[in-house]
C-alpha cells in the first residue's frame, strides 16, 4: 500500500526563550544539531509510515510529542531535522502544496468569528480556489452530514463546543483533503458528542480517506484505528494493529502494554 | 475524490482579500466611530470652539486639517492590523484557517498590509468633509490634487499597517496599554500633525528628532497637497521618506508575523 505519510529521523527542538537560555561556549562538533540549555526536545527522531486509506491514531501522554508531529505534517512547525513528506510533498520545500492537500482540526475550535457557520465553510473553500456556488452546496451538504444543518446562519458564538468542533471537521472536509488531521478531537467533547464523532470518523474512513489522529485515550486510538503508533518523550515506542499490541501483554490490554514500554501511564 | 483544482497564489490572495473586505462592511460603523471620534472631538475644539472664541486664527485651520487627516488614518491603519492580530495570535487563534491555505505565507501577512491600507483611507477621506463642516471655510483649502491627496494617504496608511502588523505580532497583548502610552500617543504629539514641521524651528532638537516619526511626513504632505499656501515639506521628500519607512517597516512586519505564524 503506498504512504501517504513518510517521515525519517524527524526532530523538533524548541528553543529556549532568549531570557532562560544561559551563554555557551563555542559550538561542539557533531552532525545533530545540539540543543542548549533550557531548549526543550519534543521530538527525538521519529520515523512514520501512514498508508492510504488507513485511520491512523497516535497515542500518548502529554508532552509525548504528537501535537508537534502534526504541526510539522500539517506546515505550521518547521522541523529541526529530519524529513516528513505528506501525499507526496516535502512539508519543508513545498508547503503550499502539502497545505493544499490536507484539512486539519485543531485541538481547540478555532472558527472565525467574524464570520457564520457557513461562511466560515464558504471563505475557507474559497481559500483553496472552489467556485462560490459549488462551496454553497457543499458546505450545506457538510453541516447537514455533521448534524448542525439547522446553525447554518448562526454566529459560532452561538455554537456550542461540540458544534463548534463539529463545525470545524466541516471546514477540514470542505476543500476535499487527501489526508485529514485531527489534534486531540474528543478533548473537551461529552460523552453523546463523542460517540458522534466516532461515527463522523468512521464514515470518512468508509469513503477512502487517510485520517491521523492523536489522542491520548487508549479505548478511543483501540476502537477507530486501523493501526496506532504508541509515542512517548519524543520517541517512536511501537506501532502496529490494535489487535497484534494488545497481544504482546499477558492481560491483553494497551494500557498494560504501554506502561510496560514507557514506563508510565498515559496521566 | 475530486481534489481541489490547483489554484495561484494571486487567486487566495484575492480572496483572502474578500473576506477582510465583507467583515470590514459588516463592521463599518463601529470601526469609524473606533478611529475617528477623538480627532473629530479635537477638531471641534481647535477647529472650531477656539478659533470661534478668538485663541486661534482662522490661519490654523488650515494647518490643522491634514494633521487630523493624517491623525486619522495612522490611528485606523494601525488598530485595524494590530489589534486583531494580538487577538488572533495572543489567544483566538483564529488566523489558524488562512494559515492553512495553500499560499505562501509572507503573502498572508502582506494582505494584513493591503487591508489596513485600505481601511486607513477610507477613515482619512470621512473625516475629510466632515472636518470641513465643523470647521467652516478653510483659508487655502484646494481639492484640485486629489490624486495625489490619495496618493499620501495610501502611502502613509500602509506605512502605519505596516507597522500595525509589526506592533500587533511582536508586542504581548498584556502590554497594550503600554503600547498606547509610549509608542502611539508620542508618535501622534509629535507628529507635527498640530503645527507645521517649518515651525519647530523654535526648538531645532526637537525639529530634527521628529524626523523619525512617520506621521511627520504623512501630515507635512497632505499640507502640500490640501493647503499648499501653507509652509510644508517638499513633496519629493515626504514620498521618498515615507517608501523608505514602508519598505523597511513592511519587511520588519512580516519577519515578525512569520515567526509567530511558524514555531
Amino acid at each position: 500500500m503506498p504512504n501517504a505519510i513518510e517521515t525519517r529521523a524527524l526532530r523538533k527542538v524548541y528553543a529556549a526563550p532568549r531570557d532562560k537560555r544561559k551563554k555557551r561556549g563555542g559550538a561542539s562538533p557533531g552532525d545533530e544539531p545540539r540543543a542548549s540549555a533550557g531548549d526543550v526536545v519534543a521530538l527525538e527522531s521519529l520515523d512514520l509510515d501512514v498508508h492510504e486509506g488507513e485511520l491512523f491514531g497516535m497515542i500518548g501522554p502529554n508532552g509525548a510529542g504528537k501535537t508537534t508531529t502534526i504541526g510539522i505534517l500539517t506546515t505550521r512547525v518547521r522541523p529541526t531535522s529530519g524529513t516528513a513528506t505528506v501525499a507526496g510533498a516535502d512539508v519543508r520545500a513545498n508547503a503550499v502544496e502539502v497545505r493544499r492537500r490536507i484539512g486539519v482540526v485543531p485541538q481547540r475550535p478555532n472558527p472565525d468569528r467574524s464570520l457564520n457557520a457557513i461562511e466560515n465553510l464558504v471563505f475557507h473553500a474559497a481559500y483553496f480556489g472552489i467556485p462560490r456556488k459549488q462551496a454553497t452546496r457543499r458546505a450545506l451538504e457538510l453541516l447537514e452530514k455533521m448534524e448542525i444543518g439547522s446553525k447554518a446562519e448562526a454566529k459560532v458564538d452561538e455554537m456550542s463546543g461540540g458544534q463548534q468542533q463539529r463545525l470545524m471537521i466541516a471546514r477540514a472536509l470542505i476543500h476535499e483533503p487527501q489526508i485529514i488531521f485531527l489534534d486531540e478531537p474528543t478533548g473537551g467533547l461529552d460523552p453523546h458528542a463523542r460517540q458522534s464523532l466516532w461515527r463522523i470518523l468512521r464514515d470518512l474512513r468508509a469513503e477512502g480517506r487517510t485520517i491521523v489522529m492523536t489522542t491520548h485515550y487508549m479505548e478511543e486510538a483501540d476502537q477507530l484505528s486501523d493501526r496506532i503508533a504508541l509515542v512517548d518523550r519524543g520517541r517512536l515506542l511501537a506501532l502496529d494493529t490494535p489487535a497484534n499490541l494488545k497481544a504482546r501483554t499477558p492481560d491483553g490490554s494497551l494500557d498494560t502494554f504501554f506502561m510496560s514500554i514507557a514506563g508510565r501511564g498515559l496521566d | 475524490m475530486e481534489m481541489a483544482p490547483s489554484i495561484s497564489p494571486a487567486k487566495v490572495f484575492f480572496a483572502l482579500l474578500s473576506r477582510d473586505a465583507r467583515v470590514t462592511r459588516r463592521e463599518l460603523p463601529f470601526f469609524l466611530i473606533r478611529t475617528t471620534m477623538q480627532p473629530l472631538m479635537f477638531i471641534v475644539v481647535f477647529g472650531f470652539l477656539l478659533p470661534k472664541m478668538g485663541f486661534l486664527g482662522a490661519q490654523y485651520k488650515a494647518t490643522l486639517l491634514p494633521g487630523i487627516l493624517g491623525i486619522s488614518l495612522t490611528m485606523s491603519a494601525i488598530q485595524s492590523v494590530a489589534l486583531p492580530m494580538m487577538q488572533d495570535f495572543g489567544w483566538t487563534n483564529e488566523i489558524e484557517d488562512r494559515l492553512l491555505a495553500p499560499i505562501p505565507i509572507p503573502l498572508i501577512a502582506i494582505e494584513k498590509i493591503v487591508v489596513g491600507t485600505i481601511q486607513g483611507v477610507i477613515a482619512g477621506l470621512f473625516v475629510l468633509p466632515i472636518a470641513r463642516v465643523i470647521m467652516g471655510p478653510i483659508p487655502g483649502l484646494t481639492l484640485t490634487h486629489i490624486g495625489e491627496t490619495v496618493g499620501i494617504a495610501l502611502l502613509g496608511s500602509a506605512t502605519f499597517s505596516a507597522i500595525g502588523l509589526f506592533m500587533g505580532t511582536a508586542i504581548k497583548p498584556q502590554q497594550i496599554g503600554f503600547m498606547f502610552s509610549l509608542i502611539i500617543a508620542p508618535m501622534l504629539f509629535f507628529g507635527c500633525a498640530y503645527y507645521p514641521w517649518r515651525g519647530l524651528d523654535v526648538v531645532p532638537v526637537m525639529k530634527y528628532a521628529v524626523l523619525i516619526n512617520p506621521l511627520v511626513y504623512v501630515a507635512e504632505g497632505l499640507r502640500g497637497v490640501l493647503t499648499p499656501a501653507a509652509p510644508h515639506m517638499p513633496l519629493p521628500v515626504v514620498v521618498t521618506v515615507l517608501t523608505g519607512m514602508l519598505l523597511i517597516v513592511g519587511w520588519l512586519g512580516v519577519r515578525s508575523f512569520l515567526k509567530r505564524a511558524l514555531k
